[in-house]
């Protein structure tokens, strides 16, 4: 795991103290770690260097050396930069005056075009248009039956007179199949007659070196003159991102990009070069296999994912997935009334956050974890299970009252669970801790559900090993829009301005569009300063050493 | 609703980290040891296999000796003064802070900082990935202040060697598809293909099947991509062309181990030399995928020993394909690298890193949606593509 950026930026800037000013070393050896974390995101080369040369302008102008604390400033100036190239220019799919608006799909092989149609379509249905899928795909081996799939799934109808590449259609070698430009086009005069307001052609995956299908794309272009050519790149590409975007950018001449596969783990650099070389907008992301997993591109997390500062905003919403509120608020009422928090209890609780998925992943993505990454990295997953196996191998009164847990009974779990018995001492030891510091916070009285969140969290024995002895006043639930509802309402709304044309312009089809772009971006704001509230958690956290 | 997610977040990291990192250290250490030794007992039989049939097929020999260039810096024959040669290098060896300040009053860089960075740059723009770039150049430099090299060129091609020597040529390269032997009974070999969504583990199926064939040797696919719409169906094309016959559930996300277990237990009943297996593209962040897999290799290895595990790595995949690579091989126990579209711009870079890391070589190259487009990995290729 490579450290985030902000943590190195903090070490680099360690040795700073006391001095008043940044000399030109030190905006030096800032720049070099920015440049460093940019090329481990992948962007690309020559984008690396023209946007460290701007930081390094803004870093050496006066707004940082004046600043109170240097290592905060740099990372803000290089967020809002990358903020302005990703975001500059987000805009809304550009539905077609008289419909149907024909949108076409272009992209590498295995980019995650044919799923991508099946999202849009979905998505666009949800509106209220009645969308047609595509099939011009007819080189890679049942891509046309993939389409019909993904389709029947969405709920949309498909249209497919060419089988495409298939068993009982053989193809000689390396020949292009079929006839995708007629397709096409027989595609678009199809919805034309049966009114549907929206066609979302789906193209075979090319390489930007291959001439053959370039040209081909072109032809499919041009016959069918689409409203919108959608680019669909992988956010794990690496350097390629730009030669394969400007190949894409000329053949085709998209005019919005697709990131997808976006729940995988790579940083994301690709996006920043395609912006930046291209300058054509990013539009969406796509986020899962699933059809419904498709979202408006978000440049600030983007930004801040691309810097690997933590992407708290990412970590709730896997909360959310995996969160079951009944029992959340079961255990909040206990603590609340001051009941003991048991061992059971604390089952529960691990079982949930394993659904979260990998431990390591989500402590990762908390921003601020510089003091446990190394505990991080020798964190074993398993040693959950292993917890696990010791609690599972209680009575269900032991598990309510774990003083009565004496030396054979103790003998006995360890040998239920395989384990020694030290290692049941030591759950044992900082299980009676962990309860401590419940039963504080339930004597402290900030519970959650009243207004004000958690005030004066006293300080945490942190696992019972050391303690902070500073209190870390927790004033996260400022903001709010972590409010799961609340956000998935303007998650909702951000999409249906994306697909339905704009705030500023209604489509004719859309429906509902009370939002106006002001709202969003106090909306964004808003996430922004929620984005900055857990350093605290962090810090909060970082004493569990 | 968002405090208690807070208060749920927070107090399930504090509890978990604090009562599970007291018993990690120790028991860290005892069980590594355990995971390295058992995937490669189980190697063992299957790695004995002759050489793959592409590989005959081409008739290229992997084990020609390392280029007289890639031999230690000591050895060199320079054309300079032999022994000043020697002191710089005992110097750079020496690792002491004297030694490195000596060695730079004695040596001179002939090279601009230009030079260097136009170095870097190559590497970067091959996807190698900033530390193993930075490093390699480390080391290159010290080479090059040693050997007193003045002129850019030469030091490209001795960065080549470098290159070669991490890419290593002499490793195995060979695809084990010998029956192995299970209690005096043949079993039938089986290849695993795994990877994350789009790099292109079905064609890559499909293709090998073709090549096993075309080498006379008899084939089973498994269909175990019960995920993806048609996935199934896109392989059964590529079997059916070659007369190949896939095993594959009736329905759609049936369970995929299941549907492996039945591929092998259908090759060991045939008596069929190869079973290939395809899997569903997976992201390596996710952990229920990420446990089916391991559960599908468990399965299978009740049937039949997993005689060889292909990553599948797109070529354009950046910095991420470390992460995919270490992942897979934890749950998996990666044995070789396919690395697929290797006929666009990219180069894919990060199979150094990823060899460097984990020592898993690189065994086969895809360099187009052709049905014969996969080709055997050749070293000194495929450095000289990631400098060109």
């Amino acid at each position: 795991m490579f450290n985030s950026l902000s943590d190195r930026l903090t070490a680099t800037f360690k040795n700073l103290r006391g001095k008043g000013r940044l000399s030109e070393a030190d905006i030096d050896a800032t720049v070099r770690e920015i440049r460093r974390a940019l090329l481990d995101a992948d962007v690309a080369v020559p984008v690396v260097r023209e946007f460290t040369a701007a930081v390094r302008e803004r870093a050496l102008s006066a707004e940082v050396s004046g600043a109170l604390n240097p290592a905060q400033q740099v990372v803000k100036i290089v967020n809002d930069e990358l903020v302005t190239i990703l975001g500059g220019q987000t805009r809304a799919l550009q539905l077609a005056k008289t419909p149907p608006t024909v949108i076409m799909l272009a992209g590498l092989q295995g980019a995650g075009k044919t799923t991508l149609a099946g999202k849009l379509a979905l998505a666009l249905k949800d509106q209220g248009h009645t969308p047609l899928l595509v099939a011009a795909d007819l080189q890679r081996p049942n891509a046309v039956t993939q389409l019909s799939v993904v389709a029947q799934r969405a709920g949309v109808p498909v249209f497919a007179p060419h089988p495409g590449n298939t068993s009982d259609h053989d193809m000689a070698d390396g020949a292009l199949v079929g006839d995708p430009v007629g397709v096409a086009r027989d595609g678009v005069a199809e919805a034309r007659s049966k009114q549907h307001d929206v066609v979302i052609v789906d193209t075979a995956g090319r390489l930007g070196v291959d001439q053959v299908l370039m040209q081909q794309a072109a032809d499919i272009r041009s016959a069918i003159t689409p409203d919108e050519v959608l680019f669909v790149i992988d956010a794990m590409i690496g350097q390629d991102a730009v030669t394969t975007a400007q190949a894409f950018a000329e053949g085709v001449d998209f005019t919005g990009v697709v990131l997808s596969k976006l729940d995988g783990d790579a940083r994301g650099g690709a996006a920043l070069s395609v912006a930046q070389v291209t300058g054509r907008p990013i539009m969406f992301a796509s986020t899962g296999e699933k059809l419904t997993e498709f979202e408006v591109f978000h440049p600030d997390r983007m930004a801040s994912r691309i810097l690997d500062m933590g992407d708290v905003l990412t970590l709730i919403e896997q909360a959310e997935k995996a969160f079951d509120a009944d029992e959340a608020e079961k255990m909040a009422a206990k603590v609340a009334q001051g009941e003991d928090f048991t061992l059971s209890d604390f089952l529960v609780q691990m079982q949930q956050m394993k659904k979260l998925g990998s431990m390591k992943k989500m402590l990762g993505m908390m921003p601020g974890m510089a003091d446990m990454r190394e505990q991080l990295e020798n964190f074993d997953e398993r040693e959950v299970d292993r917890v696990q196996a010791l609690i599972q191998s209680m009575t269900p009164a032991e598990r309510d009252n774990p003083k009565i847990i004496n030396g054979s009974r103790r003998a006995r779990i360890a040998r239920g669970a395989g384990q020694t018995t030290a290692a049941v001492n030591g759950l044992l030891d900082r299980f009676a801790q962990a309860q401590k510091m419940m039963r504080q916070m339930s004597k402290g009285g900030g519970m959650p559900g009243m207004p004000g969140g958690m005030p004066g969290m006293p300080g945490m024995p942190g696992g019972g090993k050391k303690s902070r002895g500073k209190q870390q006043p927790k004033k996260k639930v400022k903001g709010k829009s972590g409010n799961p509802a609340k956000r998935a309402q303007q998650e909702r709304e951000a999409m249906q301005r994306a697909l339905g044309g704009g705030a500023k312009k209604p489509a004719p089809a859309g429906s509902a569009f009370g939002v106006s772009g002001t709202g969003e971006d106090q909306q964004a704001a808003a996430d922004l300063e929620n984005l900055q509230l857990p350093g605290d958690l962090g810090k909060l956290l970082g004493g569990g050493r | 609703m968002t405090e208690l997610l807070w208060l749920w977040i927070v107090l399930g990291v504090v509890l978990v980290v604090g009562v599970g990192s007291a018993l990690v250290v120790p028991r860290l250490r005892g069980r590594r040891r355990d995971d390295v030794g058992a995937p490669t007992l189980d190697d063992a039989p299957a790695r004995d296999g002759v050489a793959s049939p592409e590989r005959t097929a081409v008739d290229e020999a992997p084990e020609t000796p390392v280029a007289p260039d890639a031999a230690p810096a000591l050895e060199t024959p320079a054309p300079v003064a032999g022994r000043m040669v020697r002191l710089r290098d005992r110097l750079a060896r020496s690792g002491s802070p004297l030694g490195a300040r000596l060695l730079s009053v004695l040596s001179r860089d002939h090279l601009t900082e230009d030079d260097w960075d136009e170095l870097e740059e190559t590497l970067l723009l091959a996807d190698i990935g900033a530390g193993p770039a930075e490093e390699l150049l480390k080391a290159l430099r010290t080479r090059v202040r040693v050997e007193g090299v003045r002129d850019p060129a030469a030091v490209r091609e001795l960065l080549r060697s470098e290159l070669v020597k991490v890419v290593d040529p002499t490793m195995d390269r060979t695809i084990a598809t010998t029956r192995p032997l299970v209690d005096g009974k043949p079993k039938p070999a089986v290849v695993l293909v795994v990877g994350v969504n789009g790099t292109g583990k079905t064609t890559t199926v499909g293709k090998l099947a073709r090549v096993l064939v075309a080498e006379g040797r008899t084939v089973v696919l498994g269909a175990a991509d019960t995920f993806r719409a048609a996935a199934a169906d896109q392989l059964t094309t590529w079997g059916a062309r070659v007369g190949v016959e896939t095993v594959r559930s009736d329905r759609d996300g049936a369970d995929p181990a299941a549907v492996a277990f039945d591929a092998v237990a259908k090759g060991a009943q045939d008596g069929v030399d190869v079973v290939l297996v395809d899997t569903a593209g997976r992201l390596q962040n996710k952990a229920g995928l990420m446990d089916e897999l391991g559960k599908i290799s468990r399965v299978i290895t009740r049937e039949a020993p997993l005689g060889e595990v292909l990553l599948v790595l797109d070529a354009t995949t950046g910095q991420n394909g470390m992460q995919q690579a270490k992942v897979f091989s934890e749950v998996a126990g990666v044995t070789g690298i396919v690395l697929t579209k290797l006929d666009g711009t990219a180069k894919g870079g990060i199979v150094v890193a990823v060899q460097r890391e984990l020592g898993v070589p690189v065994k086969l190259v895809g360099l187009g949606e052709g049905p014969d487009d996969l080709a055997p990995f050749d070293p000194e290729d495929f450095v000289d593509g990631l400098l060109g």
